[in-house]
């Protein structure tokens, strides 16, 4: 049994953000970061692989760089990494990225037991779409908002969150599950031993040589070709400009307040 | 049946895809429809709504109400409690034969599940969690315009553009993306719940709502999932999104959390109609359940009033509210970005400040 774990590099846009004048973002200002749900998919593949010795394999898109993330999740406790990575693929939108993706897992083999787990979402892009779309490509059923995830055999219990509670689902593998980021669920770090280990983990890098045959690669399903949303305008929000400021914090401070919200009929 | 998602000449009306649970319509559903006949009106295309579920019909009607022209109803005991498979197959093959120039989805836990799964199948693109749509050229610009720091002016748009103009938030709400999807159909999008407005129910617009059944199969092998159990969680739901005023609290409570959630609760009262809501921060450390979130990852309001006490102003949080007819922000910091977006502000100590607020809005409400 093999878990093939979806990651993403993402920057991080908790912090402050540069925007270029033309309304694109200032990626060298930021730093990049393993994004967070799929931290959570991470962890929650190693708490399997601790209870059934499963193997686990991190897969991303992205530019060569990206190797250090991987080598990272590696020296965490993953066994294996693979990056997909090509000219060929960029400017991929998520329905190019889920076809790639799938591509690469079909070259990598999805056998009866194995499971994908992605994050609910990437912060870049928060769309939520590739997980549920490498699916539909590979034909395995989803199950999206997991929060705990259980395996007996080939039977899989996932709870599965709602806005106002969540349902339970049973699903049989191969299937995929997009994991959110819970309090409880803290990931784990990287082990002395992981360290030393990681550079010796195997690595693949699967390029467009490597995909080319794959029947889901097609020039018009893969990269900016193939992808069907485009860009048509970017740019930043004007901020609102501040109103008033109230001086001193004492009770005829309070009173103004009230007085002008009773004058704007506000109350 | 020949489908071709490139076909683009093929492919009319605007479809709204109505999500129910336990039978009853979501509130997003009724938004939605409201939006979607701005839409149609832009395009001169109908507006129909599409509805699955099991024993559902006689809800149907009421989205006519708020402006669909008709309903498509699917009925099946397999509709009952949403699964990937049985929404997907029949969205799909009931969307394949119909074509629809656009499906709007809600982005809900459900909807942002169905979404990306039928725009794979049926080889289009979707936009998640939208917040903004435009169909006509003339208003997108307009939009620009108010809501951009763009130099629309000096910029030349097609005018005759019927694109479907899906506009939402990126990179935590720095940025903002309008993207378009011009080569295949139907467009997709989900639609941020909150965020679009509902119009005015109209009883005689509902008894003139076309209901079609429409009838489909689906068989125990399309089913890979098996719902066993549904769970809502016991406590009180807030509805903040509908709520008239809201008085949220920040991790500026931390001093003392349970006299800073109860001075919330009473500035709540004082004002009457109020509800409480929360930054991430609160919500994290577990002071307020996850439901009161305001911001990027919890909920989009715009209230009357928008009280934010001790909250610094992230752009995540600003992301939610700041379009809030009224914000009044107390924090004790006066160099709080939250003060940046405010009408009113107060540099002070929220566990002073609130009770002589509260102590006000009740005198002022005894003398009216
Ligand atoms: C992908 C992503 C999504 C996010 N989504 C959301 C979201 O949906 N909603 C959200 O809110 N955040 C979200 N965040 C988090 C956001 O970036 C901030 O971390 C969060 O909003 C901070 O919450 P806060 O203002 O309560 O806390 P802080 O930033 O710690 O601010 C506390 C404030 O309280 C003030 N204060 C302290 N004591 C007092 C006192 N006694 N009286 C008055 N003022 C006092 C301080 O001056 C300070 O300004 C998201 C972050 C990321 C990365
Ligand atoms: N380039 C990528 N490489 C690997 N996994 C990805 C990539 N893009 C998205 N994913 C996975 O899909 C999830 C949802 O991403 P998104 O649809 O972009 O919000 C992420 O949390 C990842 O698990």
């Amino acid at each position: 049994m093999r878990i093939y774990v979806c990651v993403k590099q993402v920057p991080d846009t908790s912090g402050k953000v540069a925007v270029n004048p033309d309304g694109t973002l200032n990626r060298a200002s930021m730093a990049a970061i393993v994004n967070p749900d799929d931290m959570a998919a991470m962890e929650q593949a190693l708490i399997l692989k601790d209870n059934t010795g499963c193997q686990v394999t991190v897969v991303t898109m992205g530019p060569p760089p990206a190797e250090g993330m991987l080598r990272e999740l590696m020296a965490m406790g993953a066994d294996d990494a693979v990056l997909i990575s090509a000219r060929e693929f960029g400017g991929s939108d998520t329905f190019a990225t889920s076809q790639i993706i799938a591509a690469a897992i079909t070259n990598l083999g999805l056998n009866a037991e194995d499971m994908i787990f992605c994050g609910r979402q990437a912060i870049d892009g928060d769309t939520a779409q590739v997980g549920p779309q490498i699916a539909e490509k590979l034909d395995i059923p989803q199950v999206t908002y997991a929060s705990t995830i259980t395996k007996v055999d080939n039977q899989v219990v996932v709870k599965r969150m709602l806005e106002d509670g969540y349902m339970m689902v049973e699903v049989e593998t191969p299937c995929l599950v997009t994991c959110v980021k819970e309090k409880e669920l803290v990931p784990r770090y990287m082990t002395l031993n992981g360290i030393n280990d990681c550079y010796a983990k195997p690595f693949t890098l699967l390029d467009y040589e490597a995909l080319k045959d794959e029947p889901l690669i097609e020039l018009d399903t893969i990269g900016l070709k193939g992808s069907p949303t485009n860009i048509f305008k970017s740019f930043t929000p004007p901020q609102k400009g501040a109103g008033i400021m109230l001086e001193g914090a004492d009770k005829d401070t309070v009173a103004d307040l009230v007085k002008r919200l009773s004058d704007r009929h506000a109350i | 049946m020949s489908f071709n998602s490139s076909d683009i000449g093929a492919f009319q009306d605007i479809w709204v895809f109505c999500e129910q649970r336990e039978g009853k319509l979501m509130n997003t559903d009724l938004e939605l429809v409201s939006e979607g006949r701005k839409l149609a009106d832009e395009r001169g295309s109908k507006l129909i709504g599409i509805l699955l579920g099991h024993n559902v019909e006689g809800i149907a009607k009421e989205l006519g109400g708020y402006g669909a022209d008709k309903v498509i109803v699917c009925d099946d005991p397999a509709l009952e409690v949403y699964t990937t498979d049985a929404y997907t197959k029949v969205l799909c093959d009931v969307a394949m034969e119909e074509k629809p120039e656009i499906i709007l989805i809600g982005a809900t836990n459900i909807g942002r599940d169905l979404g990306p799964r039928c725009a794979a199948r049926l080889r289009t693109g979707l936009t998640a969690d939208c917040t903004h749509l435009d169909i006509d050229m003339n208003k997108y610009v307009e939009f620009l315009t108010e809501s951009s720091t763009l130099d629309v002016a000096n910029t030349t748009f097609k005018m005759e553009d019927m694109n479907l103009k899906m506009t939402r938030p990126a990179f935590g709400g720095h940025l903002m993306a309008t993207i378009i999807c011009p080569r295949f159909r139907p467009c997709m999008s989900t639609v941020r719940p909150g965020v679009m407005k509902k119009g005015e129910y109209s009883q005689e617009k509902a008894d003139a709502c076309e209901i079609q059944m429409y009838p489909v199969s689906i068989s125990p092998e399309d089913l890979k999932t098996k719902v066993t159990d549904v769970v809502k969680e016991t406590k009180k739901l807030v509805d903040l999104i509908g709520a008239e005023i809201v008085v949220s609290v920040g991790r500026g409570i931390s001093k003392n959390v349970e006299e800073g959630i109860g001075l919330a609760e009473q500035l709540a009262d004082a004002f009457g109609n109020a509800v409480v809501g929360g930054s991430r921060a609160v919500i994290d450390s577990g002071w307020l359940p996850a439901d009161h979130q305001v911001g990027q990852t919890g909920k989009t309001v715009h209230p009357r009033i928008y009280v934010a006490l001790g909250i610094s102003g992230a752009i995540q949080h600003k992301a939610g509210m700041q379009d809030s007819e009224l914000i009044i922000a107390v924090n004790k910091d006066e160099t709080a970005p939250i003060f940046d977006c405010a009408d009113y502000g107060i540099a002070g100590d929220l566990f002073k400040v609130v009770p002589m607020m509260i102590e006000a809005i009740k005198a002022e409400n005894a003398n009216k």
